[in-house]
């Protein structure tokens, strides 16, 4: 039987391809849908598409199961049962919006800031941002401040730019690459993909995580440090570069403020503020005329060293010299950093050796001629081919805003910011460091019915930027920007529930969130927020947060928790846009932004959020959302706004085919066929950068003229990379008592310590706090490569990949503790405990245990059978992480947070391992009571035959 | 019993593996499954698909396991569909002639129409790459794509199999390894390629490539194995900066 059978090998694949945009994970890859009779037979990445150039990841893969899945809602929803339980009626979405536009009106007229709204993984963070100025509230955010806020905030105010998908390594001319604790759900393909393209060029790859899996297991070296010190070990890396004198001083005296003078004043109100001029121009000494000058200027020699008297008598010195005294200290040796670390001080001082060596002896010379910013020409383009790039293992902390600014301080010192073979800024970074915009939401900024002239988030440049009351108390409910979290750029979602249950700073009366799962895996001390969430005020019966709206596609956790759910469209039945105003796709070669385009009907009564939110909008009369006479300036909803709305003249949600006919780019008139043309280009638009705008991009002056015509930024001027923080400086003075704006006497020590001019390092607070005899372990968790926070887990697919997760333990500390594979145990921190099963490994840190994120469910949540492994199996680690830290003296909490910004510090945790008894063994905990379906959730099938359909016969 | 062609095939179509970039991301598992399960052997079927102990058909799979000891330990990421041997036990075993090795390109398919599904041939496979569609009652397998490989539906370089076409980290090649000038077979001959188990005989077509050597150790970049300190002038610690005083201009 050897001949060919009749095999078909020319089946059709579809009657219709679709193009889109994957909403898989965060990486934001171009789709092409397939659909026969109406249903979507396959899903493909888009071989053209900037992002993923044709793959796609098995989440991406997994799409049409997401489309299909049971845990779909499919009306609004009326909690009828108390909070918790499941228990709903469906009601019209007339009566849905009138009952949210109530409530939100009364809030208004009375005190806008009575409205939380968070929107979670939102995708559409313009939009959002821009309805909560339009309705008056400061208390507004997305999921930023539990998820990369320090990593932003350090990138934003060293280099105008940041890690996460905001930047790149140069793939195709790095000879070193240094990775530190990367998550698997933002820029996944383009990392694996660069990852392939370095190891084929034979460049070196160097991920430093305590875990060895993903990407960790096909580099040449893993550095698998303990959690929380890759701050030491990176300083550790500059004492060594320091002291070899390895570092690009040419670099450093065109593109930093190393050669700005600052003050030395100690005690005085402008110690350790820069030098500045009568213009307040920074100053720097000029050797070659052996005068003071203007530090900006483009014809000056600038000192690096030394001490020189201001004209008024006052002395001060180069930043480079205050940052080279602070970290040539044996502080930062090798030998401290390998105590902290547990590597050996010969593996930090050979990386050191092989960082130096990569960037000075294998140095990139592109002969690529270009104009720097002061319209100089250059012959070539010199590059230092280390980069570098973090993610969760540095933000997950709370010393990872100060962690993350000494990444960036070394790769500036290497001279591999923007450079060929470095970290290179995608458009529309950089930006200015920081930049420009402030925070809105002071006292007279908010009032009853009044809009706020600006977004709630934004950059403080000092104390007077922060959103506090005359007494220091927090405006914010969150208390993003205020003394506990200064420079909370993406607030502090986290915090919102706490807060709001405790009244503190103040109660509010509805919480309006969106695709955030804060009743389970997106909150700390998950336990907690769901007793919060069903607390009842005594006196009144009332529920302590009076009223939670909630918007989500599926039956997650949350939804039980609402007393009105708004069900959303998936992302395969919408409109969206991936904005430049937001989180773009765009590439470091190219500015780029994409469309989602509805590719199948919905079959339920479910509408987009974002066209719900301008709904309500125009119910509540928002300025910007109808017109003199009330109407709805977007009747359209989401895809009338994507189109028609503009943030600037000419500036709107997206920049390709601008204008009346779709003849410009970034600045235009609206144009009535926008959409049209980009489904044409496959639902995205990419603008090329030229050879010579491609790199050093802070001081180009052909890339920054551009910048200032696509209105990324306002002025063509010379971005200048910030080793030495001067905003820090200043919170740390107001701590110091200068200055009209001083933290309270509560806060004013803490602000002092980590309000540092310079990358510190500290042990993390959790770490610092409890007792590491009681808690000898660091308890983390990893992001799997094919499932994405909760919404794999009801995905047919993916579920049999993840559906249950084990707590990893390093052989020999679990065989120490008496552990074997298999074996039940407790995890216990100094906030609760849970019990899971152990899998033993060798691929982890000691001193580390670890499991996978958001793979537990709670029994009956998603459509899963209460019996699901998910359910009784899986386990959260968040239960045993508190929000709050332990108590200071004085018996006042912090959360659970980085000083600087807020970030929540999940990898924080430290935890004891015991065996469970004999009788406890065998499913996980804590339990929750299953919950209750809404109704009419369709039946789970038994069997599914996907696809039996398409097969021709 | 089945026969196999005579002789070897002349064309022999498969995969090669690349076991030094695969970070095993499931990625290519998903796409197989995606387009198969609408495919030449659709469906996939999934049992149980939102209950306890769920289990569905799969084509490709990736094991993820830890060879070796402490610090020595590898990661390693495998990922295992059928490998369309030469000499194929599945082929030989079966009793109706369903599984069959296909004379023009060598591919190892399942006749549907003819499998009676007595499992025979999974239980010669050695490397387990058959599945059982209990809902159909047949044996499916990976089937290297063959309704895209040829279709003339879609455009050129699309017709590549599934999972090679969505690897996110390009561990995965296709092509002709029975053409020694073919792409997959010059990455084989330059990448010590290998076969899985060669020592059983079933003369895999599919090829793995080894991890590239680690390079952890001193000396492995060229850099020494520590930077040398200047030596500090004496007015320490400022003294160590000495080395700044060029004159640097803009």
């Amino acid at each position: 039987m050897t001949k060919s059978r009749n095999v078909d090998t020319s089946p059709p694949v579809s009657d219709e391809v679709r193009t889109s945009t994957c909403y898989m994970c965060a990486c934001r890859c171009g789709i092409k849908v397939h659909l026969r009779d109406g249903h979507i037979r396959y899903i493909e990445g888009n071989r053209d598409h900037p992002v993923n150039k044709g793959v796609l990841c098995a989440k991406g893969s997994a799409g049409i199961m997401q489309q299909h899945s049971p845990a779909k809602l499919r009306a609004p929803l009326l909690r009828v049962g108390e909070r918790g339980k499941g228990e709903f009626r469906e009601i019209s979405w007339d009566e849905a919006l009138a009952l949210a536009a109530k409530w939100l009106g009364d809030i208004r007229a009375s005190d806008p800031r009575k409205l939380a709204l968070f929107t979670g993984r939102d995708q559409s963070q313009a939009l959002t941002g821009w309805w909560a100025s339009q309705f008056g509230t400061p208390n507004y955010a997305a999921h930023g401040g539990f998820c990369s806020v320090n990593m932003a905030a350090a990138g934003m105010y060293t280099i105008g730019g940041a890690f996460w998908e905001f930047g790149e390594p140069d793939w195709e001319h790095t000879r070193y690459f240094l990775l530190f604790g990367c998550a698997e759900d933002h820029d996944s393909n383009p990392i694996k993909g660069g990852l392939a393209r370095i190891k084929a060029r034979g460049a070196k790859f160097v991920s430093v995580n305590p875990v060895k899996t993903g990407y960790s297991a096909i580099a040449d070296e893993w550095v698998g440090l303990r959690p929380g010190t890759d701050g030491i070990f990176v300083l550790a890396l500059i004492h060594e570069l320091l002291q070899a004198g390895k570092v690009d001083l040419d670099y450093l005296v065109r593109y930093t403020n190393a050669p700005w003078l600052v003050i030395r004043n100690p005690g005085q109100a402008d110690d350790g503020l820069f030098a500045r001029d009568g213009e307040g121009r920074p100053l720097c000494w000029d050797r070659g005329r052996n005068a003071l000058a203007n530090a900006e200027a483009a014809d000056v020699s600038p000192a690096l060293r030394g001490e020189y008297r201001l004209p008024d008598g006052r002395t001060a010195v180069p930043a480079f010299q205050i940052m080279a005294e602070r970290y040539l200290d044996p502080r930062y040796s090798p030998e401290a950093a390998a105590q902290a670390t547990g590597l050996g001080a010969d593996v930090i001082r050979r990386i050191a050796a092989e960082l130096a060596h990569a960037a000075f002896a294998e140095e990139v010379v592109l002969e690529v001629p270009w104009t720097d910013w002061a319209g100089r020409r250059q012959e070539r383009m010199i590059g230092r081919p280390v980069a570098l790039h973090a993610m969760r293992g540095i933000s997950a902390h709370s010393n990872g805003f100060h962690t993350c600014r000494a990444i960036h301080v070394l790769q500036v010192l290497l001279g591999s910011i923007d450079s060929p073979g470095g970290f290179r800024y995608r458009p529309p970074y950089p930006k200015s460091a920081p930049p420009p915009g402030r925070p809105t939401g002071h006292a007279d900024q908010v009032g009853p019915n009044q809009p706020m002239k600006g977004a709630p988030l934004g950059y403080p440049q000092g104390p007077e930027d922060l959103l506090v009351e005359a007494d220091g108390s927090p405006r914010r409910i969150d208390k993003a920007f205020s003394w506990e979290a200064p420079l909370a750029v993406h607030g502090m979602m986290h915090m919102v529930i706490t807060n709001a249950w405790k009244g503190d700073p103040y109660p509010i009366n509805t919480l309006f969130m969106f695709m955030a799962n804060m009743a389970w895996n997106s909150a700390m001390n998950t336990g907690g927020v769901q007793r919060m969430l069903t607390d009842k005020d005594p006196a009144t019966g009332e529920y302590r947060i009076p009223h939670f709206i909630y918007s989500d596609a599926y039956y997650s956790e949350t939804v039980a928790f609402a007393d009105l759910v708004l069900p959303d469209t998936t992302y395969l039945e919408r409109w969206d846009c991936i904005s430049l105003l937001d989180r773009p796709i765009c590439s470091a070669d190219a500015p780029a932004d994409a469309i989602r385009q509805p590719v199948v009907t919905p079959d339920r009564d479910v509408r987009p959020f974002q066209t719900v939110l301008l709904d309500l909008g125009v119910r509540l009369g928002l300025p910007g959302m109808v017109d003199a006479d009330g109407a709805a300036k977007y009747p359209g909803g989401y895809p009338d706004y994507i189109v028609n709305h503009e943030r600037q003249p000419g500036i709107g949600p997206l920049a390709g085919w601008r204008g009346a006919n779709g003849e410009a780019e970034g600045r235009g008139a609206p144009n009535p066929k926008q959409l049209e043309s980009y489904i044409a280009h496959g639902c995205f638009w990419e603008h090329e950068l030229s050879p010579e705008q491609r790199y050093f991009k802070h001081a180009n002056k052909a890339y920054l003229d551009f910048a200032v015509a696509m209105g990324f930024v306002a002025k063509p001027e010379p971005i200048v990379l910030q080793i030495y923080s001067e905003p820090m400086q200043k919170f740390r003075l107001a701590a110091q008592g200068f200055g009209p704006v001083q933290p309270p006497e509560i806060h004013r020590r803490r602000v002092d310590s980590y309000f540092d001019p310079l990358p510190i390092w500290y042990p993390p607070f959790e770490e610092a706090a409890v007792d590491g005899a009681a808690f000898p372990l660091h308890g983390i968790t990893q992001r799997p490569a094919a499932m994405y926070h909760s919404w794999g887990s009801q995905n047919a697919w993916l579920r049999q990949i993840h559906g249950h997760n084990r707590l990893f333990v390093n052989r020999k500390t679990g065989e120490a503790l008496g552990l074997q594979d298999d074996d039940w145990v407790y995890v216990t921190s100094h906030h609760g405990r849970v019990r899971c099963q152990v899998r033993l490994m060798a691929g982890v840190n000691p001193q580390t245990v670890w499991t996978w994120n958001a793979i537990g469910k709670r029994a009956g949540a998603w459509n899963l059978a209460p019996d699901a492994p998910e359910a009784k199996k899986g386990f959260l680690l968040n239960h045993v992480i508190s929000d709050l830290l332990p108590e200071q003296a004085g018996g006042y909490r912090y959360s659970n947070s980085d000083p600087v910004t807020g970030q929540a510090a999940w990898y924080d945790l430290k935890v004891r391992l015991e065996k469970a008894p004999a009788a406890e063994a065998g499913s996980s905990g804590p339990e929750f009571a299953p919950v209750g379906l809404p109704p009419g959730m369709p039946e789970r099938p038994k069997v599914l035959r996907y696809g039996a359909n398409f097969r021709r016969r | 019993m089945t026969s196999l062609p005579q002789g070897p095939t002349t064309k022999k179509l498969g995969l090669v593996i690349d076991l030094d970039t695969c970070v095993g991301c499931h990625a290519c598992a998903v796409n197989c499954k995606e387009w198969n399960t609408g495919g030449h052997s659709a469906p996939l079927t999934d049992f149980n698909p939102y209950g306890a102990e769920t289990a569905g058909v799969w084509f490709n799979r990736i094991h993820s396991f830890e060879a070796g000891e402490g610090e020595n330990c590898r990661t390693v990421n495998f990922p295992k569909s059928c490998l369309h041997c030469e000499t194929p036990a599945c082929v030989t075993v079966c009793p109706t002639g369903a599984s069959y090795k296909r004379e023009e390109d060598g591919i190892v398919l399942v006749d549907a129409d003819l499998c009676i599904g007595c499992k025979l041939c999974s239980w010669a496979c050695p490397y387990g790459a058959r599945e059982f569609d209990e809902s159909d009652g047949v044996m499916k397998k990976c089937t290297l794509c063959i309704d895209r490989i040829y279709n003339e539906n879609l455009p050129e370089q699309e017709r590549v199999p599934a999972c090679v076409a969505t690897c996110p980290a390009s561990a995965r090649h296709f092509g002709d390894l029975g053409d020694p000038a073919s792409a997959v077979s010059r990455l084989v001959a330059e990448r010590g390629g290998f076969d899985l188990l060669p020592e059983l005989g079933y003369k895999p077509v599919n090829k793995y490539l080894p991890p590239r050597p680690r390079r952890d150790q001193p000396g492995a970049t060229g850099a020494p194995a520590a930077l040398a300190a200047l030596s500090p002038a004496q007015d320490s610690p400022s003294g160590f900066l000495g080395w700044v005083d060029r004159l640097l201009s803009r």
